[in-house]
């Protein structure tokens, strides 16, 4: 059996497969995932460098500040590898990692992977004060998940080719485009690793 | 987790920056600051200047805040709930209790559970980081000598703290009711912090950072995120030294890295020896 850090499905695709899940670390909300991975069989590694992102089944570009991910991944040479590595694996933007997965980024306008048909508009919802919680349903988990919102963006998509996953007050808040998720809402802060345990399961397609 | 640390959590792996303008601002997001920390003078001009330092105009904080699509800190006074009622009121994202200010209650931090608003505050050690946390703080910070460009201070109190935790993983019974008494806070907190071996929220450094490398250090001590104050608008080449500290905040430890980022830099801030300040001048002290 192959036991090198990196292997994955792909390698190694008999019973007992655990996937290898990034997660970009450049800045941002890391820690919390790795927790909820665990919880639900998967192995993760931090991606700071395009080595990184080599012979994973999925990645995670997390919660944070979007205009610093930005910069840090060109700074890294991380953009170009990240936008070629988002057109073929199952990704999942949260927050700031949807408004860089976003085609269309608002409030101010901002350079992004321009992969995802939606318009992201920063800071929709106002300052840290106007954060908050919510309980939603979310396509293909069977029950409410407690989710936060901070300093969330409104994601809206832009055609038919985008699927709306979760809705809060009748707005789009998680979308599947292909293999790509995006949600402006976080769950890796709560005890729930429902969500976590359904990328896992798209990492395994 | 509530929203408070939730924030807290999301500026991890980042770069907060002191600014004392808009055109600062605007430089700080630029290079790629997780957030900026609005004050009228940065802890080496209060140091120089000295008399009381208070909370700063919630107009300049205003300006700043509309300048720039990043959080928005500000500081308040050790004890001072009105001016964190204020600055609760503008809307910033996050409230510094911090002893670069003049502390305004001799006995009392602020009851940071009545805010809505999320609060950081600075800790030498684990008893006054989890007071803080007791008290409501979202977000601890070490205590470095703020204004200085001396990183030795920060280290000392990132250091005490990670040694303090691992001594207290594992215990249980008699010896946790005896800390929790040592640290003034209930044994459930303490118990908690036992369990899980780290703080129950962030720990950042802060006070003394002024280079790409001292940043890159106190991360690699288990700082989960950089305050630079004085060290990035005292520094020769602001825009520079902040892209530099950002890079090597990220990177920390791939010293590849870290040599790209620090070569020809320019000067940094000028800096001062502890031996240099006097006591009364420190403002670690400040707090209980």
């Amino acid at each position: 059996m192959n036991t090198r850090e990196g292997h994955s499905a792909v390698d190694n695709p008999s019973v007992g497969i655990v996937p290898l899940v990034g997660i970009l670390a450049l800045q941002g909300c890391v820690t919390p995932h790795i927790e909820h991975f665990k919880k639900v069989g998967a192995r993760c590694r931090s991606v700071r460098s395009e080595a990184e992102l080599s012979d994973l089944d999925g990645l995670v570009l997390p919660g944070g500040e979007s205009t610093t991910m930005l910069r840090l991944l060109k700074v890294n040479k991380l953009f170009d590898p990240l936008r070629e590595f988002v057109s073929k694996k199952p990704t999942w933007g949260i927050c700031a990692g949807a408004i860089l997965l976003a085609e269309e980024v608002k409030n101010p306008e901002q350079d992004s992977l321009r992969i995802v048909p939606i318009r992201a508009e920063r800071n929709f919802y106002g300052s840290q004060l106007d954060s908050f919680k919510a309980e939603i349903d979310i396509s293909g988990i069977d029950h409410k998940v407690s989710v936060d919102f901070i300093r969330a963006p409104r994601i809206l998509p832009l055609n038919d080719s985008v699927t709306v996953l979760a809705r809060h007050e009748d707005a789009a808040v998680m979308v599947r485009f292909n293999n790509l998720l995006c949600s402006s809402f976080h769950t890796e802060l709560g005890a729930d690793s429902s969500l976590h345990g359904l990328f896992v399961r798209e990492c395994l397609v | 987790m509530d929203l408070r640390t939730g924030l807290a959590n999301m500026l991890c792996n980042g770069v907060i920056m002191d600014v004392s303008n808009v055109e600062q601002a605007k430089i700080a997001e630029e290079a790629g600051a997780v957030a900026v920390m609005a004050l009228e003078r940065v802890p080496a001009d209060i140091r120089k200047q000295g008399g009381v330092a208070r909370m700063s105009d919630p107009k300049m904080i205003e300006a700043i805040k509309a300048a720039v699509s990043i959080p928005v800190m500000a500081k308040v006074r050790i004890g001072h709930i009105a001016e964190a009622q204020i600055l609760e009121a503008i809307g910033i994202d996050f409230i510094d209790e911090s002893e670069v200010l003049t502390p305004a209650d001799p006995d009392h931090h602020i009851n940071k559970k009545l805010f809505k608003t999320p609060f950081v505050c600075g800790a030498c050690n684990l008893g006054e980081a989890m007071r803080r946390v007791n008290e409501g703080a979202a977000l601890i910070r070490t205590k470095g000598e703020a204004g200085t460009g001396n990183i030795i201070e920060a280290t000392r109190h990132m250091t005490m703290i990670t040694n303090e935790l691992r001594e207290l993983r594992g215990k249980t019974g008699a010896s946790l009711e005896d800390k929790a008494k040592e640290f003034r806070v209930p044994v459930e907190l303490v118990q908690i912090v036992a369990e899980s071996g780290k703080l129950p929220v962030p720990n950042f450094a802060a006070g003394g950072v002024a280079t790409p490398a001292d940043a890159a250090f106190v991360r690699q001590l288990g700082a989960e995120s950089v305050f630079v104050g004085s060290g990035i608008f005292k520094s020769e080449n602001p825009l520079a030294f902040a892209k530099a500290i950002v890079a090597a905040t990220a990177q920390y430890d791939r010293p590849e890295v870290l040599l790209e980022v620090s070569r020809g830099l320019g000067e940094p801030m000028r800096g001062l020896e502890m031996s240099e300040i006097p006591e009364s001048e420190k403002y670690a002290g400040r707090g209980y």
